[in-house]
């Protein structure tokens, strides 16, 4: 049992109110909201909101298999760095997600970590191959609630739709990473002026609207529930307007990265900036924006992808693509975008606790007797990042150098401090 | 200037300056003895992760006549074979104390990468379907000697057929060739138009018959056979129909017109007629200024700047 405490003087961000108050916490519940709470430990809270732990929809936490690039620990580490009490862990892994011992083994790692929960996800198909469906039943009793091939697109239409039928039957979702590979061979950057001018394979926009606009007709024919991974281009954003439109069960994620940065960085050569979908250009990025203010994008997830310091030291074409974003996503997206608060709360907490069906203990509002699986975060003080200052094993960060305005202070899981005055605790 | 990585890097006037330092180079090359010591002492790496012959060679004769001392890494006989890493091969060779590296690689990009692993001045040799500055350099060269208009290409037309979009060539030469003044025409299949063309400032034309009888230079690109291989071109017999330059085509030229290529030449491909009997082929003449233009590369990167040490030889 923890000993009870008190954040004080926070601006509290519930989805119907914001109010400042202090909160009282003890043995993992929240024990009062109110004025003048008082407790041994108190945590300051003053020019901060505070809102209910971000989940993230899509992390890379590289174990097993990837070990020297991120362990579930370091992993977990950085998502409650970054104010995350929940994170969906991508089934990418050696062995992939795609069996009950694999998942069962990156809950347990999340588990004795105890920074965060970690939630796995599950394969669509056997090793990702996009040959065999996985057992959804099996893994669905397991508490996997979100299944995708992440780091490629399920290419066999009559695959994915009745991967889909069963996913309606289960009541499960369908993740997608939306790339026609055909399109997208040796693809190292957007199909664009840059590229050109670089000499360097594209990976076109339309190879993303392509997979967008099959698997909306898919989700139109079987009534199953789907999630586009990393939304990146404006074609997308307007298919998925308007399958929302048309009352469709779909639901959308935009990266910090996809909002913040444009493919003319990668005119450097340095593959930190190479990421799958690539960085786009400035009008997908204001795409992207509107697609957030308008709700077409209901969340904003990190694809955080750790990776080696000595894979990233390769030519352009041969490095891995990915970037680091855990520890980053709060400040990027209040850096490069205009948002509420409100905002803010709804894209990297509530929305995401409802995709992945997490709505039992995250994303929820806070009062008294709720979960205490808390952020608190601010949206005014610059730090400069430094990629030897993060928690991650990997170095990655596209924003090193950089200043961002945002950070976060405290994050507390299950009840439990693991994040105070932006330090880890454990 | 510390490095030659694209011809972006360099303005008109550097551009410019090294085409008349090559006229000097030129010169040395005439001589009974053609070498000065102008870059006594120096020590020049030249590094290839891709087979190359002409390039590596003219590098290195260039590097001799200047009097440097060249070491050659080959990628087929490395530690590369070992698994070692491009950073690390790079670092180990700088550290032997090397003052320029040569570096070719099929990757885009590499040699702006390894800028950051050595102290060494570092010029592209050709990078994947990027940059092969040289190469334009030598080719402005050519053309500005060949009409006698030294600084300028104001007022030509150059049409460049074939592979365009992935050639390294046409990117450096299309920007040379258009910031000296002259009018750039491409002539490609569809598949091998590089995505974004009309960024580039040149127009397109689909047939080498638009273009053969108007213009004042043909430069012809390798048409690499394995990209008949992929759904790029329907077959070799209709890509030769609309792009190669047949005798019949060649007769077609413009009286005082120039045919280049350069090299390796795929014959009976990109040119079905032989060379050897087009009035205006210089093909050879590239490949001999190629050695004064890269003398001149070397001198401007590593020498003391004053032309007046490349009198040296003449007088010893």
């Amino acid at each position: 049992m923890n000993a009870p405490f008190v954040i004080k003087g926070a601006t509290i961000v519930n989805p119907d109110a914001m109010f400042v108050a202090d909160v009282a916490i003890s043995n993992g519940i929240i024990t009062a909201v109110g004025e003048a709470l008082e407790a041994d430990l108190v945590l300051d809270g003053t020019g901060c909101y505070l809102s209910s732990g971000f989940v993230d929809l899509h992390t890379h936490l590289r174990e097993p298999g990837k070990e020297e690039a991120e362990t579930i620990e370091s992993g977990s580490r950085a998502a409650a760095l970054g104010g995350y009490t929940a994170v969906v862990a991508m089934p990418n892994t050696d062995p992939a997600q795609d069996n009950v011992a694999t998942v069962r083994f990156v809950r347990d790692q999340g588990v004795k970590a105890g920074l965060c929960e970690v939630v796995p996800s599950g394969c669509i198909t056997i090793g990702r191959l996009g040959k065999q469906m996985v057992p959804y039943a099996r893994l669905a009793e397991e508490g996997v609630t979100l299944f995708t091939d992440d780091g490629t697109g399920v290419q066999d239409a009559l695959l994915m739709q009745r991967a889909l039928a069963i996913a309606a039957q289960l009541g499960v979702t369908m993740a997608q990473h939306c790339e026609v590979a055909s399109m997208t061979k040796g693809a190292v950057m957007h199909d664009g002026e840059c590229c050109s001018s670089m000499g360097v394979p594209g990976w076109p926009s339309e190879a993303e609207e392509k997979m967008v606009q099959r698997d909306i007709g898919l989700v139109r024919s079987t009534g199953a529930k789907m999630h586009f991974l990393h939304l990146s281009t404006a074609g997308s954003v307007s298919l998925v307007r308007a399958a929302k439109a048309e009352g469709l069960p779909i639901t959308a994620e935009v990266t910090p990265h996809h909002l913040a940065l444009h493919d003319e960085l990668l005119r450097s050569f340095d593959p930190v900036f190479k990421v799958n979908p690539p960085l786009r250009t400035a009008e997908d990025i204001e795409a992207l924006k509107a697609g957030i203010a308008d709700g077409t994008i209901d969340a904003v997830a990190t694809d955080h992808a750790p990776h080696a310091g000595h894979t990233k030291e390769q030519p352009l074409d041969v490095a891995p693509p990915g970037m680091l974003g855990l520890e980053t996503a709060l400040g990027v997206l209040n850096t490069a975008t205009v948002v509420s608060p409100q905002q803010i709360a709804s894209l990297m907490s509530w929305a995401p606790a409802r995709i992945a069906e997490l709505t039992e203990r995250h994303g929820r509002s806070i009062a008294v007797g709720e979960p205490a699986n808390i952020a608190v975060w601010d949206t005014t003080s610059v730090w400069t990042v430094s990629r030897d200052n993060l928690s991650s094993k990997s170095r990655n960060t596209p924003y090193h150098g950089m200043d961002l305005r945002g950070r976060v202070r405290h994050t507390i899981f299950n009840g439990e401090i693991v994040v105070r005055d932006g330090k880890a605790l454990k | 200037m510390k490095h030659l990585l694209s011809t972006h890097d360099l303005s008109v006037d550097e551009i410019v300056g090294i085409l008349d330092v090559a006229d000097h180079m030129a010169e040395i090359n005439t001589r009974a003895l053609p070498k000065v010591p102008a870059l006594r002492g120096k020590t020049i790496a030249s590094v290839f992760f891709e087979d190359s012959t002409r390039t590596r060679l003219s590098f290195e004769t260039a590097a001799k006549r200047l009097s440097a001392d060249v070491m050659t890494f080959m990628a087929s006989s490395s530690s590369l074979n070992k698994g070692e890493s491009l950073r690390d091969t790079i670092e180990t060779l700088s550290a032997m104390g090397i003052d320029a590296l040569v570096i070719r690689h099929k990757s885009s990009g590499v040699p702006q990468t390894i800028t950051q692993w050595t102290d060494a001045a570092v010029i592209n040799a050709g990078d994947g379907w990027h940059q092969h500055p040289t190469q334009g350099l030598l080719d402005a060269y050519t053309v500005t000697r060949e009409f006698g208009t030294k600084d300028s290409l104001q007022g030509r037309s150059i049409a460049i057929v074939g592979d365009i979009k992935h050639s390294r060539v046409a990117r450096s030469n299309i920007d040379i060739f258009r910031r000296l003044g002259a009018h750039v025409v491409v002539v490609a299949p569809p598949a091998l138009l590089p995505s974004n063309v009309e960024s580039w400032g040149v127009e397109v034309r689909s047939t080498i018959d638009d273009v053969v009888g108007d213009v004042d230079v043909l430069y012809m690109l390798r048409m690499q056979l394995e990209r008949m291989d992929s759904a790029i071109v329907p077959s070799l017999p209709e890509y030769c129909a609309t792009y190669s330059l047949t005798p019949e085509r060649a007769a077609q030229m413009g009286k005082g017109s120039l045919l280049m290529h350069p090299g390796p030449i795929n014959r009976g491909v990109e040119l079905i007629v032989d060379p050897a009997d087009v009035p205006g082929s210089c093909i050879l003449a590239q490949v001999k200024n190629g050695v004064s233009v890269r003398m001149a590369i070397l001198f401007s990167l590593l020498g003391s700047g004053a032309t007046s040490v490349l009198q040296q030889g003449a007088e010893s």
